[in-house]
């Protein structure tokens, strides 16, 4: 312990709050000061210096991610003017608003990373960049808005968790935020599916059928398994977990709750391993996943179709807060 | 003049007397633009009660480690700095008295 009495003016440089790799230093250096501080946990602010690799991960990510928001909402914007109480309703509609907020939130992360909105915007419906499997796919019935307010939500969840602990700090600060408000939609959609498989005949029938369309897409919304130390995301710390351990997390939580409430998963290959600790499953259709992801899903076209209309309808606005002048 | 796009920072304050916390940015071209996107981006479920929206070329960042966390021995200045245990059981010892006891609460 010091002695203050014996006080050691000049210590060792403490830890610096300026990572070393801001300095000017040989690139390769630099790089390797900036791969050593990431992999030990290091955050990265916009101002930091980063090497190419990582600015462009991160934005290949967090644009991916952003995308999805957006086109997200889609789906259940449809079943705005169809739902069956004025609170379902407002509940929605509070839910549409929460997911186009996160991709203007996440859209935000990813300009500071050096790319415009509207560069985004244009690849997004060039279909040069994607967005999730799940936002391909008919909403048939009200069922399907809870199911998906449920547990699309949910597997987004367990993801969106894990990338609370980003590198990359102002995806981690948003992602904060984005969880707390994720948590009332699922609320919202458990609601609305506990409401359907208690309900008539009818609606026990409807979010049953609705499980069993669903149940494929959310088997593969994480991805297929990879190595973990293939992984260039993981390796960067962008993400912490690979898809295998979000697909086992998300069985583990939400296969109790399905069956909970007398739905049956419409895989009869399903099971707890007790032995190995894991869920076995049937494995997911990894072919229909790269078909869908490449815009050539049920509703792929359509809903790409939609934004391009709404962008050129709300272009006049883009114009007058830009003070574009009159063309004529 | 055409007006650009520029990012704000949103900082806001959760409760009265909780301190004002940076929330992210918005992207607006105007004062007037860049609160009504911060009211929606951090306010819409009454999350906070103030909310502070700063242009953010008008934010002095200060990361210099120099400055802010020069090598010097600033152990005078905290709690920790002054460690007496052995010094207080010499003088216990001395005094023959107990040492007190922890309060409680």
């Amino acid at each position: 312990m010091t002695d203050p009495l014996a006080l050691e003016p000049i210590l060792a440089p403490p830890e610096r709050s300026r990572p070393a790799f801001n300095e000017e230093r040989p690139h390769d250096e630099r790089f390797a000061l900036f791969e050593a501080h990431v992999v030990a946990g290091g955050k990265v602010e916009p101002t930091d210096w980063m090497p190419d690799e990582y600015r462009n991960a991160v934005l290949r990510f967090v644009e991916m991610h952003a995308n999805s928001e957006l086109m997200g909402v889609l789906p259940e914007r449809e079943w705005l003017m169809r739902a069956p109480t004025l609170r379902r309703k407002l509940a929605l509609t509070a839910k549409v608003q929460d997911e186009v907020g996160h991709a203007q939130l996440l859209y935000r992360v990813a300009e500071d990373l050096g790319k415009t909105r509207e560069a985004m915007y244009d690849d997004l419906l060039a279909g040069n960049t994607k967005f999730h499997n799940v936002f391909h796919y008919p909403t048939r019935g009200w069922a399907d808005v809870g199911l998906i307010a449920w547990l699309v939500d949910a597997a987004a969840i367990v993801a969106q968790q894990a990338l609370r602990d980003s590198s990359y700090a102002p995806y981690a600060r948003t992602m904060r935020k984005i969880c707390w408000e994720e948590s009332v939609h699922i609320m919202h959609g458990r609601d609305v599916v506990v409401t359907m498989a208690t309900g008539t005949a009818t609606q026990q029938a409807a979010i049953q059928d609705a499980l069993d369309r669903w149940w494929g897409p959310l088997m593969q919304m994480h991805g297929p398994r990879s190595p973990r130390d293939k992984d260039r995301d993981i390796h960067w710390r962008i993400k912490a977990k690979t898809s295998e351990e979000l697909r086992q997390e998300f069985l583990t939580i939400y296969v109790p709750r399905i069956r909970e409430i007398g739905l049956v998963i419409p895989d009869p290959e399903l099971r707890w391993d007790a032995e190995a600790g894991v869920w076995d499953y049937a494995e997911p259709d990894w072919a229909e996943l790269r078909t869908v992801v490449t815009n050539h899903g049920p509703m792929s076209q359509q809903r790409l179709e939609f934004r391009r209309i709404s962008r050129e309808e709300t272009r006049w606005v883009r114009e007058a807060v830009l003070g574009v002048p009159d063309a004529a | 003049m055409t007006p650009t796009l520029e990012p704000w920072e949103v900082f806001r304050q959760e409760r009265e007397g909780e301190p004002m916390r940076h929330g992210g940015s918005v992207m607006a071209p105007d004062a007037e633009l860049a609160a009504h996107y911060a009211r929606e981006m951090f306010g819409r479920r009454q999350e906070s009660v103030r909310l502070w929206v700063v242009r953010r070329s008008d934010v002095i960042d200060i990361d210099d480690a120099d400055l802010l966390q020069p090598p010097l021995d600033r152990s005078f200045k905290k709690p920790g700095g002054y460690v007496m245990r052995d010094k207080l059981a010499a003088a216990r010892e001395a005094s023959g008295q107990p040492k007190p006891k922890a309060r409680s609460g």
